[in-house]
């Protein structure tokens, strides 16, 4: 290995809150070479973006505080230099791109302003600075750079307001650039050209790059070396093929297993009743054509997992069935009777027998309300269970189906993880004994060891209740896991269906395959199979 | 006397018709004669205004900039002695009542120090003491507001992406979060400045300051109602023309609200 560009030595950060002191990290050690890509990899609360935060000086003290450790960069320790010396390392020979493009850009001032003040904030006159920010603002793809120069950071995507980031951070050509889960919030294709662009920069500018993720795809993907982080330490280091080949330590071992997309396909029993028939639903938005003629059926325990980007209309769909939105034209058939045109009666029976799941449990579950009374509103609302006592035996029961246990009932939303959290949801959409569930993302934000269980729960609940699942999902590995049908979805329409298996195995239409081929694989060789002969569309 | 004074002010005709002869005096911008000083009300508001205007100009002119710096300070060493100490003042400030900082004004400045004249008008120094007692009370709502608001605002993504890039302490309080700090703080500002347009009744009477708010209440006191009338009208415009300064603020400050 080449000479170390930056080093990390045994640093240890705690962070003092109300509660008590938290040890973010202990006794941390990493280091990155000049054209090296490191990865730290770790699930939330892993403490994973703390060193990299503490490289660039962005903790916030207190209420942290550096207990101990050196962050060795050209010969000076970082955390001994004066602020003064930081600063102007900072963006000038480290640079950090974030997760959240939007926003972590300043609203209120225009793109082509905030990537020249990477410039001039470091005494570099404003016309050269505009000059190389043409320059990268090409470079990383976008079209029209003086146009793009003048605009807002609201005007762009997700994906190219992530692409004007890392043309901020390489203004200065950085020795190092930092990368906080670039690209957790995009698409898989989106993602997929992120990371190769990420990849294409540091082979031309030979910087170092730290890439923080909770992603196996994406160091598999990217990363030459990745260092395993586990409740504030690391569990193991090593190169990338090393590590997924060979874990040495259980945690990783376990990551490395959780990774879905290696279970068995589920199959689709072709002599269950159908229960939704749903046919050519639109819905508009202005001149903006959310849904296009959908159709679908669901049969009685049926998976249907619905895959597609943003925008592409899943959500949309869900919502209409459930009538939160109104469909333009079209209908759905439930159990006979039409879904998009019943009446306000009717429809409250429907509303108890499909139940639906949102993506994030934190705020789909009202914070002031206990598990019992999250759980038991639904009876009240339709006048089940009227027996008390029997409702909190109920309550109890609905808990450790889905793995939870008595002692947690009189518990708030807040004294829970965030996989316990989602138990709770999937708990109450169960008290009403649903025939169908909307799952909506319902597992992406959830860490991957805590998303197999909540996968394996949901799985478990099909086949033991013989519940159907709409599962709106854009993790194909979850989809894969999950789903015994498919539907992918672009631009409002259904470009494709099929079982899990056919669309996996032969994806027909050139937007699936794009799909696939964008989705990573945890493993590095896979993915450099597949680096080397892509799928072209 | 009193039925020619009445029949004068058209006060001897139906109420209705009186009303209707209100409104479209009002149209074709008659507000009437004031009942005291045989003048057009309106004259006599606008000239009253004339004070009130610059008075209330200058004092949320100085309310604006000592808030937005001191806030901004406060908000950026937050927990240290300069915080805590514009916290105090500030809070002493937005709760002190202005007609006992008025009077005690008077007493230290005026009559025990001999700095400035206790009253009325005429020189620069007349100016002094209304403007300080007015200044107190926006000067501390608004300050609280500014600092909670860039406490917000220096939490942010972008700042921690500022800091990223090496943007100075300075700029990154006073360019990269103070413009997304200011959009509550511009609420706040309007209602204080608004309050300040109405005439500031209290202030004025007690330092004899000719402005419209001690013309409202005198008029009210002399049952001159034209002018109360004349008076209600201009302010009510004058707070029209606030509200909508305040919109286009908004949009100035923030890019999504203009898209």
């Amino acid at each position: 290995m080449s000479e170390a560009l930056l080093t990390v030595k045994n640093l240890s950060v705690d962070f003092h809150t109300a509660r008590g002191t938290v040890h973010a990290v202990k006794n941390v050690s990493w280091s990155v070479a000049r054209g090296e890509t490191l990865a730290i990899l770790g699930e939330s609360g892993s403490g994973k973006s703390v060193s990299a935060n503490a490289v660039m000086n962005l903790l916030d003290i207190p209420p942290a505080e550096i207990v101990s450790g050196e962050i060795l960069y050209d010969g000076k320790d970082l955390l001994k230099v004066d602020y003064e010396t930081h600063r102007a390392l900072n963006g000038k020979k480290i640079a950090m791109i974030f997760q959240d493009p939007l926003g972590h850009l300043n609203p209120v001032y225009t793109v082509g302003w905030q990537i020249v003040e990477m410039m001039t904030a470091h005494g570099r006159p404003a016309d050269a600075a505009r000059q190389r920010a043409l320059e990268l603002i090409t470079r990383v793809g976008l079209p029209e750079p003086e146009q793009a120069m003048r605009k807002y950071p609201h005007q762009f995507s997700g994906g190219q307001r992530q692409r004007l980031m890392i043309a901020m951070a390489l203004m200065l050509k950085p020795d190092l650039l930092i990368a906080d889960e670039p690209t957790t919030a995009l698409d898989v294709t989106i993602q997929a050209e992120v990371l190769a662009l990420l990849k294409e920069l540091q082979a031309e500018t030979g910087m170092g790059l730290v890439l923080i993720t909770h992603d196996l795809g994406v160091v598999a993907e990217i990363a030459d070396r990745v260092v395993v982080m586990n409740k504030g330490e690391i569990v193991e280091t090593g190169t990338v093929r090393e590590v997924y080949h060979a874990p040495k330590h259980p945690y990783t071992r376990k990551l490395i297993d959780a990774a879905p997309g290696k279970g068995e396909i589920t199959l689709l029993d072709p002599s269950a009743p159908l229960l939704l028939d749903a046919q050519k639903l639109n819905k508009t938005y202005g001149s903006f054509a959310a849904l296009k003629d959908v159709s679908l059926t669901i049969a009685r325990g049926q998976s249907l997992a619905v895959v597609g980007e943003s925008g592409s209309g899943k959500s949309t769909l869900a919502r209409t069935l459930l009538r939160l939105e109104q469909a333009d034209s079209g209908q759905a058939l439930w159990k006979g009777r039409d879904l998009i045109s019943m009446g306000a009666k009717e429809l409250l029976g429907v509303r108890r027998e499909i139940q639906m799941v949102f993506q994030d449990p934190t705020q789909s579950l009202n914070p002031r309300m206990s598990v019992y009374s999250l759980i038991a509103e639904g009876w009240d609302i339709h006048k089940l269970m009227p027996d008390r006592r029997a409702r909190r035996a109920r309550v109890i029961e609905l808990l450790e189906q889905v793995g939870l246990s008595a002692e947690h009932v009189d518990r708030y939303p807040h004294q829970f993880s965030g996989g316990q959290r989602q138990r709770i949801a999937i708990a109450r959409a169960l008290a009403l004994e649903p025939e169908m569930i909307i799952c909506d993302e319902a597992v992406s934000a959830l860490d991957v060891s805590i998303q197999a269980q909540v996968i394996a729960l949901l799985d478990d609940l099909r086949r033991r209740l013989n519940i159907s699942f709409l599962f709106i999902a854009h993790d194909l590995g979850v989809v894969r896991d999950f789903a015994d049908t498919v539907i992918v979805m672009k631009s409002g329409e259904i470009v494709e269906r099929g079982p899990t298996a056919q669309i996996f195995d032969a994806p027909q239409h050139p937007y699936t395959q794009r799909l696939l081929a964008a989705n990573l694989d945890p493993d590095p060789d896979v993915q450099a199979q597949r680096r080397n002969a892509p799928v072209h569309a | 006397m009193k039925t020619d004074f009445r029949a004068l002010h058209g006060l001897d005709l139906p109420l209705l018709e009186q009303f209707g002869r209100y409104v479209w005096d009002l149209l074709h911008l008659d507000f009437g004669e004031s009942l005291r000083k045989a003048r057009p009300a309106i004259d006599i508001v606008l000239e009253a205004y004339a004070w009130t205007l610059p008075l209330a100009l200058i004092t949320m002119g100085l309310v604006v900039v000592s808030a937005i710096v001191l806030g901004s300070l406060a908000a950026f060493r937050v927990g240290g002695f300069f915080d805590r100490l514009v916290s105090i003042v500030s809070l002493v400030g937005a709760s002190a009542p202005d007609f006992w900082i008025a009077i005690v004004a008077i007493v230290v400045f005026a009559l025990g120090l001999g700095w400035v004249p206790t009253s009325g008008v005429g020189t620069p120094l007349h100016w002094v003491l209304p403007i300080a007692v007015l200044f107190i009370r926006p000067f501390g709502l608004v300050v609280q507001v500014v600092r909670g608001s860039m406490l917000t605002a220096l939490g942010s993504l972008y700042v921690k992406t500022a800091r990223a890039k090496g943007v100075k302490n300075m700029p990154l309080v006073f360019v990269h979060t103070l413009r997304n700090g200011m959009l509550p703080v511009i609420t706040v500002i309007g209602d204080q400045a608004a309050a300040l347009l109405n005439g500031a009744v209290i202030v004025e009477t007690i330092f004899g300051f000719p402005g419209i708010g001690k013309l409202m209440i005198d008029s009210i006191l002399q049952r001159d109602f034209n002018v109360v009338l004349a008076a209600i009208m201009v302010t009510a415009l004058a707070i029209f023309i606030m509200n909508i300064l305040i919109d286009i603020a908004y949009g100035l400050l923030d890019p999504r609200i203009r898209h």
